[in-house]
């Protein structure tokens, strides 16, 4: 537990380098030291999906890697999302549609809907809900998530 | 106005940036330590011998404390002062906790933990409803008897009699964010807890006894949870506990999460009940009587299980006038994790039985389920002014798809809602006939049902949904097909809004309103996503006539409200709500009192509104009229209280009134079910919920839709199970099934039921946390007329109707 390895990496569009345990996983460095808290732990075993983050353009859970295999990689989180300006209609959507409630599941449930939209999903209701069946939200229902989701690709689809 | 509007949630725009902060977010100072548990592994027994020695030398490891290190083990109940922090050598089920490791890290702390060597001298453990009984291990001195009428004597008298039982099984909250809890040591003692709870107050209380300081000694602060549903009710004590101990001890902030492992196996979930029934009825489905036992497993500690279990029992008539009606309730203690809230609190176990008991009736009867529903349901309110145009406010806020059908017609004023007589007929058949004078409209409890409004809701949904056909379509598919079987259903709920502990019924609030205009809110409620600081803030904006940018929403803090209740019972807004009212109006009333003259008006003219404060055609801004009340050295700054009228309540006798009012609605839900496998699917959903005058229709249908499919998931995917010797082997998503976006209706069609509440609420609003999780009663019990559907026999369906539960009452069906 104590032996760590040092890791370079990107994230967020900025490189650091830091010594991390070899045993622990992606998001907990992320969180617990780069301090970007945006990207949450709900099971730890890959099954919430609220860890969800893109590393290397796939979205990937954050729990189910660890941090040294990251070495090198190209790390996106909710946060660097929000600071490009990527996916800003699927948040503004999900502002709209009340698509959240505590909001625990948002950062995880908003890259898996960015990997559907950029993946040039269509509007159809039940193939969102097929792409979606991994990230839980335990308040909202999935309603309005998905409405977000039909909303963003329709919008997209007009301009 | 503010309120009245769709509005996102305050927090929406933190929550997409990832900026919302949780309590595990919050920075902590350098040196911040954290805490884990070392739980039994057995269920019952004396803990001989604790060998620490292992842990204590695990790297990265500050301290470890057993229940052998206090004089006085700390307490964690929030009742019966019989939660024990730590074992205190007696074992009481699998997951308690015996010892607390203080570590650098979160992870080097789990793993310290898992090197103690406990020897456990095992004895029998009492895990079951019948082992309890055997033993005759209970809380109280025996069952609570609830009840109205001669049962014996109705039942005696009665034409037919059903006699059945039906296991409900328990629900693990799975709120997103696991338990957390941070404590910063102050100067002189004191104690500072951010912690995620739906009651600070009680952490305040609980974290000061442990560390025998007075309540003033210790400050509690919640921004937020990521969820509650009443786990983070009690459940978050022993975390607050912990850390305090850990940093009074270590002097440097402690924090604790538990992982989801771990939150599973050491906290409290949703009460599973065993309902036994006996119920008397007439040939056209009328009950005449029934007579209930309620066998309620609440694990191994009080806790909340009173208040749960008497809750389950004000629900047991639901909709419906039993003209004699018994309750019995048996509170059953076992080795097993203690029972705790759950959005609903008992109520929906209650609800459950009769709900069952109107779909065997119907079974016996051959007749259609909901004409066996409308002939016994309360007789509705009369001119009380309620407006059923419902589906207004949906149209406003949600796009053409999901507007209900009847909604629209509604509006267009081509439904005439009737109360329920002349169109009640058509749904029955020939079974069926109008609600005649009802009995009595009184509950087993003797609360009189003064604002009953289902038979409304029913016919319109019932309309909307097209339920008659949609029966008859169903029949015929299951007429033609072998292997697929459809069944639809359509229960109603009437949900009792109060805590029945009546002094709790309370809330204060805390209101500042600076030189700038500017305005900080703050009261006793917390947010856990249900929406309540950003109607409340609504509530705040429209007193003051001033935009919802001009008000501050802050975290609820002990130290600026005081003594505060549980954010629970579906309460928030109600409570809050008022007590934030109360406190603008103060302000209000000072600041026109101050520009009154200089608007030539007298002070109670003086009208607040889109951020100006004028009288007649003078006027001013907001921030002018707070300047001159500043300047005239006005406090601009004030308390507001609000205690709920009318509620009286002696939970002993079961008489009195609990409830300031009931919060109504209707489900129709279809499924299919998979005769050969017991796989199952809900195919569309229509709710109509009544939600009084709506102060914010969009997080109002959010708390339907939300609590729809987690009262779904509860009756049908969601098992617990423990093992021979009391472990629980479902602690994880990967063996916990909770609803995914997957499993929700195709069609899910949600309407608010636009009626003002006849009780003078916050803006004639309506409670909306708990009501709607009971609409998920619609899926299972559609689920048993799709297993009814397989043979002639009765299929006794129990909850959860997982697809085995299913797979066998087909069978069962099949006779
Ligand atoms: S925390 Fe990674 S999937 Fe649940
Ligand atoms: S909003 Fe709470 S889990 Fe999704």
């Amino acid at each position: 537990m104590h032996e760590t390895r040092t890791i370079s990496l990107t994230v967020n569009g900025e490189t650091s380098t830091n010594a991390v345990p070899v045993r622990q996983n992606l998001v907990d460095f992320l969180r617990n030291t780069l301090g970007l808290t945006g990207s949450h732990v709900g099971c730890e075993h890959g099954v919430c999906g609220a860890c969800t983050l893109e590393v290397n353009g796939a979205m990937v859970r954050g729990c189910l890697m660890l941090a040294v295999q990251a070495d090198g990689a190209e790390i996106t989180t909710v946060e660097g999302f929000a600071d490009s300006g990527r996916g800003a209609d699927l948040r503004q959507a999900f502002v709209d549609r009340n698509a959240l409630q505590c909001g625990y599941c948002t950062p995880g449930m908003l890259a898996s809907a960015l990997e559907y939209v950029e993946g040039g999903g269509v509007a159809d209701r039940s193939a969102i809900r097929e792409h979606l069946s991994g990230n839980y939200c335990r308040c909202t229902g999935y309603q309005s998530i998905v409405d977000a989701v039909c909303d963003v690709i329709d919008g997209r689809a007009r301009s | 106005m503010s309120v009245h509007k769709s509005l996102p949630h305050d927090a929406a725009r933190l929550h997409v940036t990832g900026t919302a902060r949780y309590v595990d977010d919050i920075p902590t100072p350098t040196g911040c330590l954290h805490l884990a548990f070392g739980t039994s592994p057995v269920a019952k027994g004396r803990l001989t011998a604790l060998n620490l020695d292992a842990v204590r030398a695990a790297p990265g490891v500050v301290a470890v404390m057993s229940g052998a290190d206090f004089e006085v083990i700390p307490d964690c109940s929030p009742s019966a002062h019989d939660e024990p922090l730590l074992s205190d050598g007696t074992i009481h089920y699998a997951g308690q906790p015996l010892f607390m490791v203080v570590a650098e890290s979160h992870l080097l702390a789990r793993k310290a933990a898992a090197l103690a060597t406990p020897e456990i001298a095992e004895e029998p453990a009492v895990l079951t409803i019948d082992d309890a009984l055997a033993a005759g291990t209970i809380f109280e001195d025996g069952p609570r008897v609830y009840g109205k009428g001669d049962v014996e004597a109705a039942l005696r008298m009665t034409a037919r009699t059903i006699d059945g039982q039906l296991e409900i099984g328990g629900q693990e909250h799975f709120y997103l964010e696991g338990q957390a809890a941070l404590a910063l040591p102050q100067e002189g003692g004191d104690m500072v807890i951010h912690s995620s709870s739906q009651h600070p107050t009680e952490i305040q209380h609980k974290v000061a006894d442990a560390l025998g300081l007075a309540m003033h000694g210790v400050r509690v602060e919640v921004r937020r949870m990521g969820g509650g549903f009443g786990g983070k009710e009690s459940q978050g004590n022993h975390l607050a506990i912990a850390c305090a101990l850990a940093a009074r001890a270590t002097g440097r902030a402690c924090k604790m999460r538990y992982d989801r492992d771990d939150d599973f196996i050491i906290t409290g979930k949703r009460h599973d009940l065993r309902i036994g029934y006996r119920v008397g009825f007439d040939p056209d489905g009328r009950v005449t009587a029934v007579d209930f036992t309620h066998y309620v497993r609440c694990g191994w500690s009080m806790d909340l299980s009173l208040p749960v279990a008497d809750r389950a029992m004000l629900h047991a008539d639901n909709a419906y006038d039993l003209p004699a009606c018994r309750i019995t309730s048996h509170r059953l203690r076992t080795n097993t994790q203690s029972a705790t809230a759950f959005r609903g609190f008992g109520g929906p176990q209650g609800m459950v039985g009769i709900e069952r008991v109107m779909d065997h009736v119907a079974h016996a009867l051959n007749m259609d389920p909901l004409a066996v529903r409308r002939v016994n349901y309360y007789a509705e309110a009369q001119g009380d002014g309620t407006d059923a145009s419902g589906g207004s406010l949906l149209a406003k806020m949600k796009a053409g798809a999901r507007v209900l059908d009847s909604a629209a017609v509604a509006g267009r004023g081509a439904v005439k809602v009737d109360g329920g007589g002349g169109r009640a007929a058509r749904f029955g058949g020939p079974h069926s006939r109008p609600p005649v004078a009802p009995r009595d409209a009184m509950t087993p409890y003797g609360m009189k049902v003064e604002d009953f409004a289902l038979h409304r809701i029913t016919t319109q949904l019932a309309a909307a949904c097209d339920y008659d056909a949609r029966r008859a379509a169903v029949a015929d598919w299951n007429a033609r097909q072998p292997v697929l079987k459809k069944g639809i259903a359509l229960t109603p709920v009437k949900f009792g809004i109060s805590f029945t502990l009546t002094h709790l019924n309370q809330a204060g609030a805390l209101v500042h309103v600076y030189q700038d205009g500017s305005i900080q809110m703050n009261h006793g409620g917390t947010e856990m996503g249900q929406g309540l600081f950003q109607k409340v803030a609504q509530v705040a904006a429209a007193r003051f006539g001033v935009g919802l940018d001009a008000i501050k929403i802050t975290a609820t803090d002990t130290a600026k409200v005081p003594n505060t209740s549980a954010t629970a019972a579906s309460s928030g807004t109600d409570l809050n709500g008022m007590a934030v009212q109360a406190a603008c109006d103060e302000i209000r009333a000072r600041i026109a009192k101050v520009v009154a003259p200089e608007l030539q008006a007298r002070a109670e003219n003086v009208v607040f509104a889109d951020g100006m404060v004028r009288a007649g055609t003078a006027a001013m801004t907001f921030g002018e009229a707070v300047q001159r009340a500043y300047m005239a050295r006005i406090s601009l700054s004030a308390t507001g209280f609000y205690a709920t009228p009318k509620i009286a309540w002696d939970r002993i006798a079961g008489q009195g009134r609990p409830f300031y009012y009931f919060a109504y609605g209707a489900a129709c839900s279809e499924v299919v079910i998979d005769t050969l496998t017991g796989e199952n699917r809900i195919l569309r959903t229509d709710i109509l919920h009544d939600a009084g005058s709506s102060l914010n229709p969009a997080l109002d249908i959010g708390q339907i839709e939300g609590g729809f499919v987690q009262g779904a998931g509860w009756l049908t995917t969601e098992e617990l199970v423990w093992d021979a010797t009391g472990r629980l082997r479902t602690h994880a998503p990967s063996t916990y099934k909770i609803p995914a976006c997957s499993d929700r209706p195709e069609v899910f069609n949600v309407a608010l039921w636009d009626g003002a509440n006849r009780e003078e609420t916050v803006y004639r609003s309506k409670a909306v946390g708990e009501p709607p999780l009971m609409l998920g009663i619609s899926v299972w019990s559609a689920l048993a007329q799709a297993c009814a559907a397989c043979g002639p026999a009765y299929p006794d369906l129990p909850a959860p109707a997982t697809a085995e539960a299913v797979l066998a009452a087909v069978e069962r069906a099949r006779g």
